[in-house]
């Protein structure tokens, strides 16, 4: 029989069980990588139907983001705002351009401007934007410089590790309630961030929720 | 052996050039990995999300507008004419706070805060009609300094913020983005904005001078 199968195939099965191993390795490393929101929708910038640009109206106009976003304060949901929110200045300010014609239609018909959900968490978390802006939560903390960008782009990974990261240790993300909405804004030290985080956290009762219940039903 | 790793070395590299990195801005629909049809997990649940889309209603909408003529079965029923509508019984404008509102140092800092989000782009942060808008073709905002304007009574500012002025003076309804409480809040600072133009040394009281450098 020995001239069936050459010598070398003796070191053939430990062979295969490395090969496997590096197969393993490669595979956990690449569904590490690729397959969360990291890599899934870190970066996503939809084309919207309106070329409408944060840059210019947050950063260089610098209207609040509760100019559009008017509910952020009052409901678990942060609004997109009414046609008529654009034709507040639209009214007036370049009423004959072709990039706002959907707007000038939906304010018309009352047909609603089909913009692209660009943050869109499970149907399974309820996530209440009012109570984290209410505890001086940042905007910018979730969403990013959202002020510098011309297109909305998905910043964070918004992943339940992204969420438990901030509700074990709350005090180094929150600020002064009247700095929530300037997306500029920093503590001027780390320092000063820590005492200043570590008052809110006892003066605002902060006390987030790490339970299921607290963001699943 | 060698020829089974050169390949397996080809497709890795051949995998990253096609996905990439982290961190890449793209704009198709992201990839699901897990899509709730092979991993069924309640990710998409057969329920309506505010502003989203429903093929039952005729028009697409998920939000609803109340039926004609209906009245909000929860909260207060609106019969206080001053409050919601400016308005005294008679149906004058009223020229004064109404009742319900006290006007305070923290219903004037609220004023502040509202002004600056919703009035200060056109109106400007001194209420002179000099906002950031004005800069991009926004057509004459009227100054608060004007004597027309100081002579207005509180209850048709607050009817010009709830109803606007459109369509002959541009200004749209600002109802939907202020409650009438913070209305009336920025009824307070605008009366404030115009008594920095007006005001007096003999009304600032004796012991508040040092803090405007007065004596």
């Amino acid at each position: 029989m020995s001239h069936l199968f050459p010598k070398s195939a003796n070191k053939l099965p430990l062979q295969i069980i490395i090969y496997l191993c590096v197969i393993g390795v490669v595979a956990t490393a690449g569904i590490t990588y690729y397959m969360t929101p990291k890599y899934t929708r870190v970066g996503y910038a939809p084309v919207q139907p309106v070329p409408y640009s944060h840059a210019l109206h947050a950063g260089q106009l610098g209207l609040d983001c509760r100019y559009c976003h008017s509910n952020i304060e009052a409901s678990g949901l942060a609004n997109l705002p009414t046609a008529q929110t654009c034709m507040n200045c639209h009214n007036q300010i370049k009423t004959a351009s072709p990039l706002l014609a959907v707007v000038r239609r939906s304010y018309a018909t009352g047909q609603p401007v089909p913009w692209v959900q660009v943050h869109r968490l499970p149907d399974f978390v309820y996530f209440n934007h009012s109570i984290h802006v209410a505890r001086g939560v940042g905007c910018v903390e979730c969403h990013g410089h959202i002020n510098q960008m011309e297109t909305v782009t998905h910043d964070q990974p918004l992943t339940m590790a992204f969420c438990l990261d901030c509700h074990r240790d709350p005090a180094p993300r929150l600020r002064p309630r009247a700095e929530v909405t300037n997306l500029d804004w920093r503590a001027p030290s780390a320092a000063a961030q820590d005492a200043m985080g570590r008052k809110f956290v006892h003066d605002w009762n902060v006390n987030p929720p790490q339970s299921c219940s607290g963001c699943h039903r | 052996m060698r020829t089974v790793y050169l390949v397996t070395a080809f497709v890795l590299v051949l995998g990253i050039s096609v996905l990439g990195f982290r961190g890449k801005v793209f704009t198709h629909t992201p990839m699901d990995v897990f899509p709730d049809l092979l991993f069924p997990g309640m990710k998409v649940q057969p329920k309506f999300r505010a502003q989203g889309t429903s093929s039952f209603f005729a028009d697409g909408r998920i939000d609803r507008m109340p039926p004609a003529g209906t009245v909000p079965a929860s909260g207060p029923l609106k019969d206080d004419d001053a409050l919601y509508l400016g308005k005294a019984a008679d149906g004058s404008w009223i020229r004064v706070f109404p009742a319900s509102v006290t006007v305070n140092r923290r219903l004037l800092e609220r004023g502040r805060e509202r002004y600056g989000i919703y009035c200060a782009p056109c109106h400007g942060g001194l209420g002179d009609g000099n906002g950031v808008t004005k800069r991009y073709g926004m057509g004459a905002t009227p100054s608060y300094h004007d004597e027309r304007l100081r002579q207005m009574s509180e209850g048709q500012i607050f009817d010009t913020i709830t109803h606007g002025k459109a369509p002959a003076y541009n200004m749209n309804p600002y109802a939907d983005k202020l409650t009438p409480e913070d209305r009336w809040a920025v009824v307070a600072y605008v009366r404030a904005l115009q008594k920095t133009q007006t005001g007096t040394l003999d009304e600032v009281p004796a012991k508040n001078r040092p803090e405007l450098g007065l004596k």
